[in-house]
């Protein structure tokens, strides 16, 4: 629900604080051909292939949604430094609130992942980035890295502004019957409830090794599954996969979860938890 | 679960020109309007409503457009295919008096509501509109059905010359109706609307689609309104809040295209 300013609007009048755009390139993007999404046991598995109207077309979008003073997290991708921070530009000159860099699809040639698995690039790209931009930078990097915690420190490096982590883990569903990959794309990305240990996981070791604030993001469905990832170390959290299993009123339940957990342990602040867990 | 279920292709059928129906094996309720995610292997997956209801069978109607339902078209009895669904809100047949407008591919979506309307002894007049007769599909099927059958055809081919939006004022002007429900062309559909005010108007949209349930957000129109889940059959209340109906839809990557 990320495609366009009036699903966008729709979340946001939903109870999110923010939303994120769907990952916007220089030109349009068709991305794979269906199955793009299907579901799973534990979780969704995707492989949308970072479709994508080209960030001229996606002007008037930012420009309704800040009609309605919605804030805007606006999602890139490039392959190149130059290339991000030109998307970095365009979105600030549209009015968007913050900039996340996209280093980690899992499932786009020369992109994404290709990109957030070399520490040099995630430095480089940050930092033109940053020096482009007056707006916070995000970098939202991938779990499919032995090294994620030296990618993290490179964002910061780069003067990233915070961390999102993490993006979907890279998968695949086979058919039995036809003995034949599901998504046409054959590998996708894993989200959903299968994931919230490794998000959690992810966002506690970044926590460890970087000084700026996480967003956690990974099979958040529950109040308590967003006090996990603050316990983690995580100071705000992203709702994806959980829209489909709870409906989009899933934004206020998760708010009033917490809300009620707070109360009921007795916790005034929400900063009060938040890295509580690393001891 | 939405995962596609593989099910072996029982019947293929020509109906017109380029329009062909398969059906398939699939048991359980599905409502007139509601579709299916069609999985090609190895091509692509399409959402097509359902354009045949029995209790095992079930079969949709569609014409050649691309390479999906091209490859669709090519497949045979015995041939695989998987099946997610039904997915969406189909159409509720609230009055007793139903004008019926049928354009195109769109005559094998509201094909199923006719025969529901007929069982449930509604009294229904149908208008189906076509470019040209090749064209034309399921007419003997909703005849036999004993309802109130106007063919409408661009070049006069067969029956009323002109657009089936043409006839259906002539109709709503003379007739009191309850009810319009329609599928077809949505600029047709659009016309519709601002011909027929009362509040009893469905008419069925379709957009490019992925996920099917409600997820990606691909299919959204207005203001967030999911074809695949709030849709793809909306009545005038929700309409009136689209403002892209009649006038664009989006392309796969997301850019708007005039309709």
């Amino acid at each position: 629900m990320d495609e366009d300013a009036g699903s966008m609007t729709r979340i946001f009048k939903a109870g999110a604080g923010a939303v994120v755009t769907k990952s916007i390139g220089l030109k349009p993007r068709e991305g794979y051909p269906n199955p793009t999404i299907i579901e799973l046991e534990c979780g969704i598995l995707n492989a949308m292939g970072l479709p994508n109207p080209g960030i001229d077309n996606f002007k008037d979008e930012i420009a309704e949604l800040k009609k309605s003073k919605i804030p805007v997290i606006g999602s890139i991708f490039g392959s190149k430094s130059d290339e991000f921070s030109k998307l970095a530009k365009n979105m600030e000159e549209y009015g968007a609130d913050a900039i996340e860099l996209n280093m980690s699809c899992p499932h786009a040639k020369g992109y994404g992942l290709e990109i957030g698995s070399d520490p040099k690039l995630v430095k480089e790209i940050t930092s033109t980035v940053k020096k482009t931009v007056k707006i916070p930078v995000f970098v939202k990097i991938s779990p499919n890295l032995i090294n994620i915690s030296e990618i993290a420190k490179a964002a910061e490096k780069g003067k990233a502004d915070s961390i999102v982590a993490i993006n979907t883990i890279k998968a695949m569903k086979i058919d039995l019957e036809l003995k034949t990959p599901v998504l046409a794309n054959k590998v996708g990305g894993y989200s959903g409830d299968a994931i919230k240990p490794i998000g959690v996981r992810c966002v506690y070791e970044i926590a460890d090794n970087v000084n700026i604030p996480i967003i956690g993001v990974g099979g958040i469905h529950t109040g308590k599954d967003a006090i996990e990832y603050f316990m983690a170390g995580a100071t705000a959290v992203q709702i994806g996969s959980a829209l489909y299993y709870r409906g989009a009123k899933v934004f206020k339940k998760i708010c009033n979860e917490i809300e009620n957990w707070m109360k009921y342990h007795n916790v005034k602040n929400i900063s009060e938890i938040i890295g509580a867990a690393h001891k | 679960m939405n995962f596609p279920k593989i099910t072996t292709i029982t019947e293929t059928k020509n109906e017109a020109k380029n329009t062909k129906t398969i059906k398939f094996n699939f048991p359980g309720k599905i409502d007139p309007g509601q579709f299916f995610m069609i999985w090609i292997p190895n091509v692509d997956e399409i959402p097509m409503s359902v354009s045949f209801i029995d209790e095992k069978i079930k079969g949709v109607t569609f014409r050649k457009i691309g390479d999906a339902t091209n490859a669709l078209f090519n497949l045979k009895k015995g041939d695989k295919i998987g099946i997610r669904g039904p997915y969406g809100k189909g159409f509720k047949l609230n009055g007793k008096n139903i004008l019926f407008v049928g354009g195109g591919t769109g005559i094998s979506t509201i094909t199923p509501a006719i025969e529901e309307a007929i069982k449930n002894k509604f009294s229904s007049n149908v208008i189906l509109g076509v470019k040209t007769k090749n064209e034309l599909f399921f007419e003997e099927r909703i005849k036999k059905l004993g309802t109130n059958l106007f063919i409408c055809t661009d070049d006069g081919s067969k029956g009323y010359k002109g657009f089936a939006t043409k006839l259906a004022e002539e109709f709503i002007n003379k007739n009191y109706y309850n009810s319009v429900i329609t599928c077809g062309p949505e600029i047709m559909m659009k016309k519709l609307f601002d011909i027929f005010k009362r509040n009893d108007f469905q008419a069925s949209l379709e957009r490019y689609m992925k996920c099917g349930f409600g997820l990606c957000g691909q299919c959204c129109v207005g203001e967030g309104l999911r074809v695949c889940k709030e849709g793809p059959v909306f009545n005038r209340a929700k309409l009136k809040k689209i403002k892209d109906f009649g006038i664009y839809k989006r392309d796969a990557s997301g850019r708007k295209i005039k309709l």
